[in-house]
């Protein structure tokens, strides 16, 4: 007894439902795109905000798609950093765009070896042991001083111009839209990944590991690959910033770069991937603007803006934007009733 | 008669606790096989022990001859054995529609696919809706799980289950906790199971147990104590003293 097929092209409506576009959606890359043009003064925070947004979209994949929580997620921004910077500096491979590819394998290779580390145990035992990770790469980079350059950091690195025609300029101008277009076409491919039925997987074994595995799901294979992928995108993230400011330091592998990155996408609310790329303009806009005022105590609004957001939140700090998005769902509600008015037209046709 | 499901001497132990001793169960093909006993008796920790939640102590599992007891639990899920929780274990934010095509993709061996959007296979979609059709789901088909009425949530329960096409279902009380009005819906979905899936029913409401089995273990202190028909696990005497009085002195 097969379905009637008004009810089956209803059901692959809501199936699909995640997936499509939101007039939003469209207006924020407008929006970023259009910056290149409207901004050309701001190019270079709009860089730092665009790869601190690839960073965060790689937390959010780990965070909000598959609920593992990371405190050494610079571990893989420093590690693609340090990539990309060695790389240029030892003239290896000189284009950026297939420095890029590399340091983002390199970081992904990190990436799947450290992940059975995070296979077991509670939010804590994570914590502790993506935190170790993180400062034990570090000191290696410390210890080995004669290939990352210690704490002096990596001097000397001649970025080469981006497939050969666009040469990095001081004013961030290259340095945007190349940070601008990796970042977006990271993100279609995460959105289209969260959007599959892998990704609805993942969702399934945050929700109830317990459950995913009596369906079938081997549940640390799906925590391997999303830690993986998302290691590949922090890495190329950390070999961005690499590449715009021709340096890398130990700085990249510190501990208050995760503490901010969390920081980052809780601000922009996790699970929804856009979480992180606002929280990132948030963070970036209001470090510049604050300490420009106080530079010194900008952190102090920083920690006021946290307390308040998980007050604001109570519950699950990662969801409190989940009220402004059921907002814009309900402006897209016309819409669906539409869709709806015209699968019952279709039952009701003879 | 041909059996799927066998178990040769399984045990279980809990440091000095013997939770399963020595089980020896043969479950037929179609067949509707329940497993009763007083409370503590080892009935879940057999469940855990047949689906490798557990690993037994000693003993086997074999499944049509194979020995499966060093599969994990998603191994032997694809092979077949499959089952619901005593306490609902549902994917609260999904909709029993993801969860439904969840269960099915993940059965064709298509939950690794990460550049195709969900919804947009036809007889992946057809059979989802085709199986929330039969477990009179399709009315809260898009709202979250979590939110819906706990009787629902228990035929999604079941649902999810069948979505995996078992070949064993191994039931934990499916009806547990569901209020009066609405308990006639589970057994109704109960009693619909294909008739090829052998079923392993856990449950403590005798009514249940004894309009649906056609074959009954009775399991006491984690031993197989009684096994045989309904009609002789009722007359027998050792039953009435061990399990149906405590019951009846629990009433």
């Amino acid at each position: 007894m097969a379905p009637p097929p008004f009810a089956v092209r209803a059901a692959t409506e809501w199936l699909s439902a995640r997936a499509r576009w939101h007039p939003l959606e469209i207006a924020f890359w407008l929006a970023a795109f259009a910056a290149i043009y409207l901004l050309p003064e701001q190019h270079l925070i709009l860089t730092e905000i665009a790869w601190l947004g690839l960073f965060a979209l790689s937390l959010d994949l780990i965070l909000g798609y598959a609920g593992i929580i990371s405190l050494g997620h610079a571990a893989f921004f420093g590690f693609g950093a340090y990539t990309a910077a060695l790389l240029a500096k030892h003239e290896i491979i000189n284009e950026p765009v297939l420095a890029l590819l590399v340091s983002g394998f390199a970081a992904m290779a990190l990436g799947f070896v450290t992940s059975f580390l995070v296979l077991r145990g509670s939010d804590l035992t994570r914590l502790m042991v993506t935190l170790g990770v993180a400062l034990l790469l570090r000191e290696l980079a410390n210890r080995y001083g004669w290939l990352t350059g210690g704490a002096d950091g990596l001097q000397g690195v001649t970025i080469k111009p981006v497939l050969g025609m666009f040469r990095f300029d001081m004013f961030g101008h290259t340095g945007y839209i190349y940070c601008l277009s990796v970042l977006f076409i990271l993100f279609l491919v995460a959105r289209r990944l969260v959007n599959s039925p892998f990704g609805l997987s993942l969702l399934s074994v945050k929700g109830n590991p317990l459950r995913a595995s009596a369906i079938g799901i081997s549940v640390d294979a799906r925590l391997v690959a999303i830690y993986t992928v998302a290691a590949g995108y922090a890495g190329i993230a950390g070999a961005l910033l690499a590449q715009t400011t021709a340096f890398a330091s130990l700085e990249v592998f510190s501990f208050d770069r995760s503490a901010d990155l969390l920081l980052v996408l809780i601000i922009g609310g996790a699970g929804y991937l856009y979480g992180g790329l606002i929280g990132a303009v948030i963070f970036k806009l209001m470090q510049d603007y604050l300490s420009a005022l106080t530079p010194q105590y900008w952190p102090f609004w920083i920690g006021l803006m946290l307390v308040v957001i998980v007050l604001v939140g109570r519950d699950r700090i990662t969801s409190w934007t989940a009220p402004i998005r059921r907002l814009a769902a309900r402006l897209d509600w016309r819409a669906a009733a539409r869709r709806v008015a015209a699968a019952s037209a279709e039952r009701h046709r003879p | 008669m041909t059996m799927v499901l066998e178990t040769i001497g399984l045990t279980k132990q809990f440091g000095g606790i013997v939770a399963s001793n020595n089980v020896s169960l043969q479950i037929a093909k179609g067949a509707r096989h329940a497993l009763i006993g007083p409370n503590g008796a080892g009935k879940t920790t057999l469940i855990n022990l047949l689906t490798g939640v557990l690993r037994p102590t000693g003993g086997r599992i074999l499944l049509d001859g194979e020995d499966i007891g060093n599969l994990p639990p998603h191994k032997r899920v694809r092979l077949g054995i499959v089952r619901t929780f005593q306490i609902n274990q549902l994917f609260g934010d999904l909709t029993p529609l993801e969860t439904i095509g969840l269960a099915v993709s993940e059965r064709r061996g298509q939950g690794l696919d990460w550049w195709r959007i969900v919804g947009s296979r036809p007889d992946l979609v057809t059979e989802a809706v085709e199986i929330l059709e039969r477990f009179h789901l399709t009315d809260v088909i898009d709202e979250r799980t979590a939110v819906l009425p706990y009787g629902k949530q228990r035929l999604l329960e079941i649902a999810v289950a069948i979505a995996c096409r078992p070949r064993v279902l191994l039931l934990d009380e499916p009806a547990a906790g569901v209020p009066e009005d609405e308990r006639h819906e589970i057994l109704a979905a109960v009693a619909a199971l294909p008739d090829d899936v052998s079923v392993l029913l856990i449950e403590h409401d005798m009514d249940i147990v004894f309009s649906f089995a056609d074959r009954i273990s009775v399991l006491v202190n984690g031993a197989l104590f009684v096994e045989g028909s309904p009609e002789e696990v009722a007359s027998d005497a050792r039953v009435k003293a061990v399990y149906l009085g405590e019951e009846a002195v629990d009433a």
